[in-house]
């Protein structure tokens, strides 16, 4: 057991833990803001995936697609937002969570239908193939593409939020729509526009996943798990939560699979059971929230 | 958390209780045994995952099957009895295979059951079909269907198994590459029977086995396992996987650039995840195989196979596991031509004493175990600069002679 081999199974993790926080980061979104666990999130997360498959194909380049999925996905999940999830606002946490649960299952057969059962091939692209010398060890470009693609995105994230005025009405419209509405502000479409910005970060996931795990109609399955993992260790609702526990759940797998790889699976529950007993709303979860 | 994940929790209790439940509520007395129909269509159930993680496989199964059908068929039937292939999904579940067949034999009436592709639904579905005294030959790995404990004389097993499989792959890999060999094992039957087969192969050779690593069945993310396989320096990394974990486990090796530092092989080299994966990631890995399509430069009964398959779907070739739905169903149909019927006890004796060719050559049931004497291929896969047609994936650099030296021997099964 080198130095030199924890090391990298860290940085190993943290690459993990970007996939996490890229998943997280868009169900926390929605639910911060909009207070809906969205169920069929990991199925966005598939479709973009295919929708990636469906743009490679028709301009063959990898840079544009990672363009056009966000943006088309995106707007499928407003669709939805605007004609099944808008009708259930004010009738409980629990009218939406059924909804987005039915919504994720059609989804799912629907890809089924359209794109068979089989799984398609999706290669790492062109520049981002083999492995990079950083000194230390070798690790593969596309992962650390990987990392450095969360990193623009949290910024992107956070300027947006923090340093516009939409941001500034978004923000406002979670702490009190009322009061926003009052002074002018049209809160239903704020939050339709969460709600694409939410979906398309899933969708930007599954595409950015793809390459590594493969294109296949259940590969949402496990991902709803691992981001409802993450939310729940970060915090519902807390953007800097889903970042910190993602890489903290990625970096738990990857460590426990160095010492104990039988319980890799399960060290990610165990650390969500020992957060949860001393933070019950997880490590940065606001009181109020799901109380 | 994975679909199969699911999948393995209520194979390994919910269901397999239900089996057993359902199979031991089965075992009537001999004279209750609903008689087989001796005249009308041969009916053979075909009891397939057709939905879930294996379908890709299933549904060639399927398509094979019905190609050894037409075939029959078409030369005239056993004295003008034609066949009849009724096709189930077990739904990769051995409660669902269970009741499937008890379907396919209650009311279906059928003569011959042949399918499964997982070792737990077979086996389950053996548990009914030795208990109502219909033959089953089924078409998956399992070494535990050869033993004693699950074997009847109604049991036969087309397929290959684990420890010929993996002994095939092993006694290629090991004295080429070297000693030091590290396991990477999906952690269920079928990873743990391949690595035992590697392992008993290993013996011979005096390999040294540097790591072993267990991960669960359907595992989306290889890559934290990497590092310590990679400080263990291992001549050979073995991995015992199946499925899509085979393509993901193939592409993040490549991209942490593990073949740089070893040969990669596995007990099973599947061609639908080498067409779904593309060159790249698969080229210069090893692994076994009952059967690949190029065959057909050396055995006429391969290209019988390719040309028919080929003209019913569209210059397409058989996979694999398809082919072995082709060779199980051909296997029972000429033994009961062999009977001159269905009766079931003078088909298991056309059976034992048949020698057939169905698709690669020369085979015969071994009469303790009822185990398919047959070749084992070991494949190379092919850099994209070999590579001349879509299909043409692998190169087949050796091919272990069927010999029964190779299978466990009837003691060591538990038979007499």
């Amino acid at each position: 057991m080198t130095f030199d081999l924890i090391l990298l199974q860290i940085f190993t993790g943290v690459a993990l833990g970007s996939i996490f926080v890229l998943v997280a980061l868009g169900l926390s979104l929605i639910f911060g803001l909009l207070t809906i666990v969205n169920f069929a999130h990991s199925q966005f997360f598939m479709l973009g995936a295919y929708v990636g498959v469906a743009v490679l194909g028709l301009t063959g380049n990898f840079w544009v697609a990672l363009l056009a999925v966000p943006l088309i996905v995106g707007a499928i999940g407003m669709v939805c937002e605007r004609v099944l999830i808008r009708p259930l606002y004010g009738r409980g946490i629990d009218y939406p969570l059924l909804l987005t649960f039915g919504l994720g299952l059609i989804i799912l057969e629907l890809v089924r239908i359209v794109a068979g059962t089989e799984g398609i091939p999706f290669n790492t692209p062109e520049g981002l193939t083999g492995a990079m010398d950083l000194g230390v060890f070798f690790f593969p470009k596309y992962r650390l593409f990987l990392i450095a693609v969360t990193a623009l995105i949290l910024v992107a994230l956070w300027v947006f939020l923090e340093k516009t005025p939409f941001g500034l009405i978004i923000r406002a419209g979670a702490r009190d729509p009322e009061i926003v509405q009052v002074l002018g502000v049209d809160v239903s479409k704020v939050w339709l526009i969460v709600f694409g910005i939410g979906t398309g970060l899933a969708a930007l996931a599954g595409v950015l996943a793809a390459p590594i795990r493969g294109v296949f109609p259940e590969m949402g399955v496990p991902v709803l798990v691992e981001a409802f993992v993450v939310t729940v260790v970060g915090g519902m609702g807390s953007l800097l939560g889903a970042v910190i526990a993602g890489l903290a759940v990625g970096i738990t797998l990857s460590m426990t699979s160095l010492f104990y790889p039988e319980m890799t699976t399960l060290s990610m529950f165990v650390l969500m059971a020992v957060v949860l007993i001393f933070r019950p709303r997880g490590l940065f979860g606001r009181a109020g929230v799901l109380d | 958390m994975s679909p199969k994940d699911v999948l393995t929790i209520s194979r390994r209790t919910l269901l397999k209780g239900a089996a057993f439940g359902a199979a031991a509520g089965l075992a009537a007395p001999a004279y209750l045994r609903t008689a087989r129909a001796q005249s009308g269509p041969i009916k053979i159930g075909f009891p397939v995952p057709i939905t879930g993680p294996y379908s890709t496989e299933a549904q060639d199964q399927v398509r094979c099957a019905e190609i050894a059908i037409a075939m029959f068929n078409e030369a005239g039937g056993l004295n003008g009895r034609k066949a009849e292939l009724l096709v189930r999904d077990d739904k990769l579940n051995p409660g669902e295979g269970a009741t499937r067949a008890l379907e396919l034999i209650e009311s279906d009436k059928v003569n011959f059951l042949c399918g499964s592709l997982s070792a737990s639904v077979q086996l389950s579905v053996n548990q009914v079909a030795k208990q109502r005294g219909v033959i089953y030959n089924s078409i998956s790995q399992s070494d535990s269907i050869n033993e004693a404990a699950d074997f009847s004389k109604y049991t036969f097993h087309e397929a290959l198994n684990p420890h010929m499989t993996a002994g095939a792959v092993g006694r290629y890999v090991f004295p080429k590459f070297g000693k030091r060999v590290a396991f990477l094992v999906a952690d269920y039957a079928y990873g743990h029977e391949m690595a035992r087969g590697f392992r008993t192969a290993g013996k011979e050779f005096g390999i040294e086995e540097v790591v072993e690593i267990k991960h669960p069945l359907g595992q989306t993310d290889f890559s934290t396992f990497f590092p310590r396989i990679q400080a263990a320096r291992p001549n050979v990394l073995v991995v015992c996987n199946f499925g899509r974990d085979q393509l993901n486990t193939v592409k993040q090796a490549t991209d942490f650039g593990l073949k740089q530092q070893m040969k990669i092989a596995f007990p099973v080299l599947l061609f639908s995840q080498r067409l779904a994966g593309g060159a790249g990631p698969f080229e210069g890995v090893f692994g076994g195989a009952n059967y690949y399509w190029g065959l057909e430069d050396k055995f006429p009964s391969a290209k019988r196979l390719n040309d028919a398959y080929r003209a019913k779907h569209n210059n397409a070739v058989p996979t694999d596991y398809g082919a072995l739905g082709f060779a199980g169903i051909y296997a029972l149909l000429e033994g009961a031509k062999k009977a001159g019927g269905t009766d079931p006890d003078a088909v298991i004796a056309a059976l034992e004493a048949l020698k057939y060719d169905a698709y690669k050559g020369p085979e015969y049931f071994r009469k303790c175990d009822h185990q398919a004497v047959q070749s084992v291929l070991v494949l190379e896969s092919k850099p994209q600069a070999q590579v001349k047609s879509q299909y043409d994936v692998f190169n087949v650099v050796e091919m272990q002679p069927p010999e029964e030296k190779f299978l466990r021997s009837c003691q060591q099964l538990g038979h007499g």
